[in-house]
């Protein structure tokens, strides 16, 4: 019970916080949403017992790349956004588009998954010590790789950022 | 009486308790920074109201309650009242998963000294706390960095954006210094739950994190980091007097300064709490005498830590000059960042070769 209320009042907070992250004007309201928008999906995978994601969600999220965020928009004093009416095209393809992919996924939850209602992710993989033998036995190929990739991206933006010598 | 209403009634009276006390801490820091301070320059410090300036840090909160709030034009405002809560808020957060000492029996009801602490009957020790504790400070500490961000732009002054840009990058830089700072000390305990990183470390100091584990190296990282991500001399940047008047805060005045002052210090509390538990063995001690005496010995042994670790604090702004901002920059990542690397590996590997 106290869980359905939790989950309720979360993802609500969610849902509000990135309808806030488009209807805000100002680049810094929209970043702060998009920060309430991340520390509630964080207590939802708290609820789902995923807690080592739910912290470390927090921690890179919020508090690393929103910060980087934050900091440049505050650099550059970015202002209003320009208000345009919106794209047509947007409106033609977009609202059918919308409500056939909701649909489409409404019906496959509903019908394809039983017990969706009591989803949760299996209580084995949700402490920091499952991941991590997770990751360095079963998938350390993987994990390595990516860390390589995640190696050569930063580099690649030092050399970008570098003004000719 | 059911369980859910006697874990309501401990739960609240512990939040009020630590709280309380960690507010008594915070003004009497103040008190302690001004007097010791004001030695070290060869001078008395407070000493006007009440014995020795005791009762200074009432006067002080009185004048803060009574100043005029003002609220400069200009400011934006909703974003501008929000700063110093969330600086305050989330300071004060982190004090809840510390653990500070082991059970307690009070009319009846056992529970360990820590917020989010519960008696367990299946744990060794008789208590047992979240399974990553450690990890919710870091996480609470990262979004603290908004408080200060958020202050300084939102006051539409120079001096305070400037002072809030130095700010979040220096704590954004510290914190990966921070955070490989203690990967050691959790190699060595395997798990991110602070009590049981404490009671792993029970004994005699050969049985510390910091001796027993040898972490000395991570020891100083983490020293010189905490320092940085408080905004302390000598990595004080943020709040330069003599460059930016007063940083972030230049703006706000009142309760509202107070609340920056009081999460400053609340910070400086949080991590001098955690260094406490992660390298110096938590409340371990030596506990003797009558039930009472060995319930409050172990809170005893805690505090003395923590307050050496402020006294070091205050000691070091009373002797290092400040840092030049890309002297703190290249501080942090050209020479903590490969060392707390270096700790981190060889840590790995003695605890591979041993194992």
């Amino acid at each position: 019970m106290l869980h359905l209320i939790l989950f309720l009042v979360f993802a609500t907070i969610c849902v509000a916080g990135a309808v806030s992250l488009l209807a805000q004007t100002h680049p810094i309201n929209s970043a702060l949403s998009l920060i309430v928008v991340m520390a509630s999906l964080a207590l939802l995978y708290l609820l789902l017992g995923a807690e080592f994601v739910a912290v470390i969600q927090i921690i890179i999220y919020a508090g690393a790349i929103m910060v980087l965020f934050v900091f440049t928009i505050m650099l550059l004093n970015a202002g209003v956004e320009e208000r345009t009416r919106g794209s047509r095209v947007a409106l033609i393809f977009g609202v059918p588009g919308l409500l056939i992919g909701a649909g489409a996924m409404g019906w496959v939850l509903s019908s394809r998954i039983p017990n969706s209602g009591s989803l949760a992710l299996a209580g084995t993989y949700g402490s920091a010590r499952d991941i991590g033998r997770l990751l360095f036995h079963q998938y350390l190929l993987p994990f390595e790789v990516t860390s390589v990739l995640v190696l050569i991206a930063i580099m690649g933006a030092v050399v970008l950022a570098r003004k000719g010598e | 009486m059911n369980n859910v209403l006697t874990f309501l009634i401990v739960a609240v009276v512990k939040i009020a308790v630590t709280l309380g006390i960690l507010l008594t801490i915070v003004a009497y820091t103040v008190w302690l920074e001004r007097k010791v301070l004001g030695r070290i320059q060869n001078r008395w410090g407070p000493s006007r109201v009440g014995p020795f300036g005791l009762l200074q840090p009432l006067a002080d909160g009185l004048k803060f309650i009574f100043k005029e709030d003002l609220t400069p034009p200009y400011v934006n405002r909703a974003i501008y009242l929000l700063a110093p809560i969330l600086a305050l808020t989330m300071a004060l957060t982190s004090i809840a998963l510390i653990p500070i000492a082991p059970n307690v029996t009070v009319g009846g009801v056992t529970t360990p000294i820590q917020i989010t602490g519960v008696a367990d009957h299946n744990a060794p020790s008789g208590s047992s706390d979240i399974s990553i504790g450690l990890l919710i400070i870091l996480g609470v500490t990262s979004v603290g960095v908004y408080g200060i961000a958020l202050a300084g732009w939102s006051s539409n002054s120079k001096y305070s954006l400037l002072g809030s840009l130095r700010a979040s990058a220096q704590m954004v830089s510290y914190e990966v210094a921070l955070g490989l700072s203690l990967v050691g000390v959790l190699i060595l305990s395997q798990t991110f739950s602070l009590r049981s990183i404490v009671e792993q470390q029970s004994g005699w100091f050969w049985h510390w994190n910091l001796f027993g584990g040898f972490q000395f190296v991570a020891f100083f990282i983490y020293l010189m980091a905490a320092y940085a991500e408080t905004n302390r001399t000598p990595f004080d940047l943020p709040e330069a007097e003599s460059e930016l008047v007063a940083g972030y805060h230049t703006e706000y005045s009142a309760m509202k300064f107070a609340m920056f002052f009081m999460a400053e210090y609340a910070n400086m509390v949080t991590v001098a709490c955690l260094a406490a538990v992660l390298f110096l063995g938590g409340w371990s001690g030596p506990v003797f005498g009558p039930a009472i005496v060995r319930a409050l010995l172990p809170v005893m042994w805690f505090l003395l830590r923590v307050f050496f670790f402020l006294f070091l604090y205050i000691w070091v702004r009373g002797t290092l000059p400040r840092f030049r901002y890309d002297q703190l920059m290249g501080f942090s990542w050209k020479f903590l960042l490969p060392l707390a690397l270096a700790n981190v590996v060889i840590t790995a590997l003695i605890v591979a070769l041993r194992a």
